[in-house]
């Protein structure tokens, strides 16, 4: 096979380009473990308001012994439960989401609280918000005609 | 190989089924920017059954009928042999037919409003996945046509180098039987029966992760005609050389195995994979922009050349010197472009961490408008600018008024997706009919939601130049004396092969070893989780 040496060349940079890259996100995935909601877990989405975690006085923000936050939250045609929420600023906060329906997702601008919302399925995220003030969590998966009419509200505030 | 053996009656079949359909979805896709920047009426399940059917036209019939109709027209050219097989060939065409109009009658009557990425538990009418399902096996005759006429070369010229058009058509036909398969998993054994009511319920983890077997590759079956045009239509319309005949083929065999087990930078935020896996795709996804490093070098490299033949000085007079004025040359210099562009919100969404900043949001259409329908639409256009003239034997209506619209489709793109991408960053859902949130983040939205209409004008424009030239090429009065198909020469002739860059046999097994390992474990471990079944829902 003829390989010209300009080819050759390309060929490093191309490799270094890639090492480069992938270096950077298999840093942060193993060194600093940042990784996307990946949790694996099923639940029967038909009994979530009869569930343990899921019922509708279950849900909301609960602040837990260690001092980080958890969000208990339900997506369902067409809103996001409960439709207001307040979170401490730069403090870790795990949000736990379920869907009595269909596919959702749900997102809040400006932040890696970026997650779908899969029937069957819990989603679990981990973040730190790093900017106060309210913020709109939308719908940002076609889960039906009113999708658009999805959203919540969601307010960062200082400790 | 005289005019008459040429398939011209079933190329010309494929392609003008994917161009009129394409020009009504060019027409919805300004349908829904108005809808959504609320310069027409508001009308929330018009919206959205738009969407579904600007998906389905775009990424399965003006795709799916271009490659089939192009590939027989290359595969007879290049080959210089009878198409094989014709009565299949075009039982092949009925049944994509078929398929495309059932899709329309569950379109049309308001019973598959799901897009096209289908989203179950949301169920559609049956006719719809049937339909989907037609145009799929249709396609994949296809496919076994390719796939026997290379082989049939091969016999009748043992150790020669089979011509790199057909390489890269058959590639894509492998690569289209290997891509294809997981959503005929998913159609066949869980979204027709779920349809029918045969079944009551529905693993949604499992449906995604099938689909997402699919979704990744299908965007190379598409890109590969215009990778194709790239290495062999353009050095030669510039007046130059490919620069390297084997770095095409390396590219083709690259797209094939690391094209397909790459799907779950699609399901990144989805909680039903693990995060090892998604980092293992993760890394398969950086190995794949390779190839397309490579096209863009070797292309760039023809040019140059063509360039400098044409008397370009200095290290960037060979760009002024090469013949703009060809349709040909100039949709492969505005594909890099959009290419390049599109490419670099790619490399964004593919971050494994940085994806949940735009995970869905309008950065993601942003990205495939630019590499679909920048890219890759653009050089089917060229193809067709340059295959005209060859089937029908009458010269292109008009080459000015092809350049004029090139240029409509690029700067169209350009204002709509730079937007998008803005759009994107500030946490835009995609696929929304309107935006009725009553929240001051919006308000930085308003703007750049009128540039788009803007931009979709001048798309739809262009997409009718396309057609009209097309169309008036058929009545022009001017012959196209040249009927020859050129296929550009390696600087370097081919004249040892090796049988791994002549083949696919060896890239197959390392594909099926690649995909067992990417793909084994994800699809079982929902035998052994248990609860998740839920059932079908309506919109």
């Amino acid at each position: 096979m003829h390989i010209d040496v300009l080819e050759k060349r390309w060929m490093w940079l191309v490799g270094l380009m890639v090492v480069i890259m992938l270096g950077t996100i298999f840093y942060t995935a193993l060194a600093n473990a940042v990784h996307p909601p990946s949790n694996v877990e099923t639940i029967d989405s038909t009994r979530l308001h009869l569930s343990e975690e899921f019922a509708e006085d279950k849900l909301g923000v609960e602040t837990m012994a260690d001092g980080s936050v958890r969000v208990t939250m339900v997506a369902a045609r067409y809103g996001i439960f409960p439709q207001h929420i307040e979170v401490p600023l730069k403090t870790p906060v795990t949000f736990r989401i379920a869907t009595p329906d269909v596919l959702h997702g749900l997102h809040i601008p400006f932040s890696n609280m970026d997650t779908m919302v899969i029937p069957g399925f819990v989603s679990e995220v981990t973040t730190q918000f790093q900017f106060e003030g309210e913020q709109p969590m939308f719908c940002n998966e076609y889960c039906g005609l009113g999708h658009h009419y999805m959203w919540s509200r969601v307010k960062v505030v200082a400790k | 190989m005289s005019e008459q053996h040429r398939p011209v009656g079933l190329a010309m079949a494929h392609l003008w089924v994917a161009f009129l359909t394409f020009l009504l979805a060019a027409v919805l896709g300004l349908y829904q920017v108005a809808v959504r920047a609320g310069v027409v009426p508001q009308w929330d399940e018009g919206y959205y059954i738009s969407v579904s059917a600007h998906g389905n036209i775009m990424g399965f019939v003006l795709t799916t009928f271009f490659i089939v109709g192009f590939g027989y027209y290359t595969a007879n050219t290049s080959l210089k042999r009878k198409v094989w097989a014709p009565g299949l060939a075009w039982t092949g065409w009925l049944m994509m037919m078929a398929g495309v109009l059932l899709v329309v009658f569950a379109l049309i009557t308001r019973q598959a409003t799901v897009l096209y990425t289908f989203y179950p538990p949301l169920t559609a009418h049956w006719t719809y996945y049937v339909g989907a399902a037609l145009l799929v096996v249709g396609s994949f005759l296809w496919c076994v046509i390719m796939i026997v006429m290379f082989g049939q070369w091969k016999k009748d010229n043992p150790g020669k180098p089979v011509p790199l058009a057909m390489y890269g058509t058959t590639a894509n036909a492998i690569l289209w039987l290997w891509t294809a398969t997981g959503v005929a998993l998913e159609v066949v054994f869980q979204l027709i029966p779920l349809a029918f009511g045969w079944v009551d319920t529905i693993d949604v983890g499992l449906a995604r992760t099938l689909f997402s077997w699919t979704l990744h590759p299908i965007v190379y079956f598409w890109l590969i005609p215009a990778y194709i045009a790239m290495y062999v239509f353009v050095p030669q319309a510039a007046g130059g050389r490919l620069f390297s005949d084997e770095m095409g083929r390396v590219a083709f065999i690259m797209l094939l195995v690391f094209g397909l087990p790459i799907g779950f930078h699609h399901l990144y935020v989805d909680p039903f994979q693990s995060d090892g896996y998604k980092l293992f795709h993760a890394a398969g996804t950086f190995m794949v922009a390779v190839p397309t490093l490579f096209t863009g070098f070797t292309v760039m490299a023809g040019l140059e050349i063509a360039g400098r033949l044409h008397g370009g000085k200095g290290l960037f007079g060979w760009i002024k010197a090469l013949p703009w004025e060809k349709p040909m040359v100039l949709a492969g210099g505005l594909a890099l472009l959009m290419l390049t562009a599109g490419g670099f919100g790619g490399v964004v969404n593919a971050s494994y961490a940085m994806n949940t900043m735009v995970h869905n949001t309008m950065w993601v259409p942003a990205h495939f408008h630019l590499i679909f329908g920048g890219t890759v639409v653009i050089m089917y256009f060229a193809i067709s600018y340059y295959l005209w003239p060859k089937m029908t034997g009458r010269a292109l209506f008009s080459a000015g008024m092809a350049r004029k619209q090139l240029w409509l489709w690029t700067i169209g793109m350009l204002i709509v997706t730079i937007p998008w991408h803005w759009l994107g960053l500030l946490g835009v859902p995609r696929r929304t009919a309107w935006v009725p949130y009553d929240h001051p983040l919006v308000e930085q939205w308003t703007s750049s939601q009128y540039i788009m209409v803007f931009g979709a004008i001048l798309l739809v424009l262009s997409a009718l130049l396309f057609i009209i030239n097309l169309l008036m090429t058929h009545m022009n009065s001017a012959r196209e004396d040249n009927r020859e198909v050129e296929y550009a020469e390696p600087i370097h002739p081919v004249l040892n092969i090796s049988k791994s860059l002549n083949g696919f046999a060896i890239w197959n097994w390392i594909l099926l070893v690649y995909m067992v390992a990417a793909f084994a474990y994800p699809i079982l471990q929902f035998w052994m989780l248990s609860g998740q079944d839920v059932m079908a829902w309506g919109w």
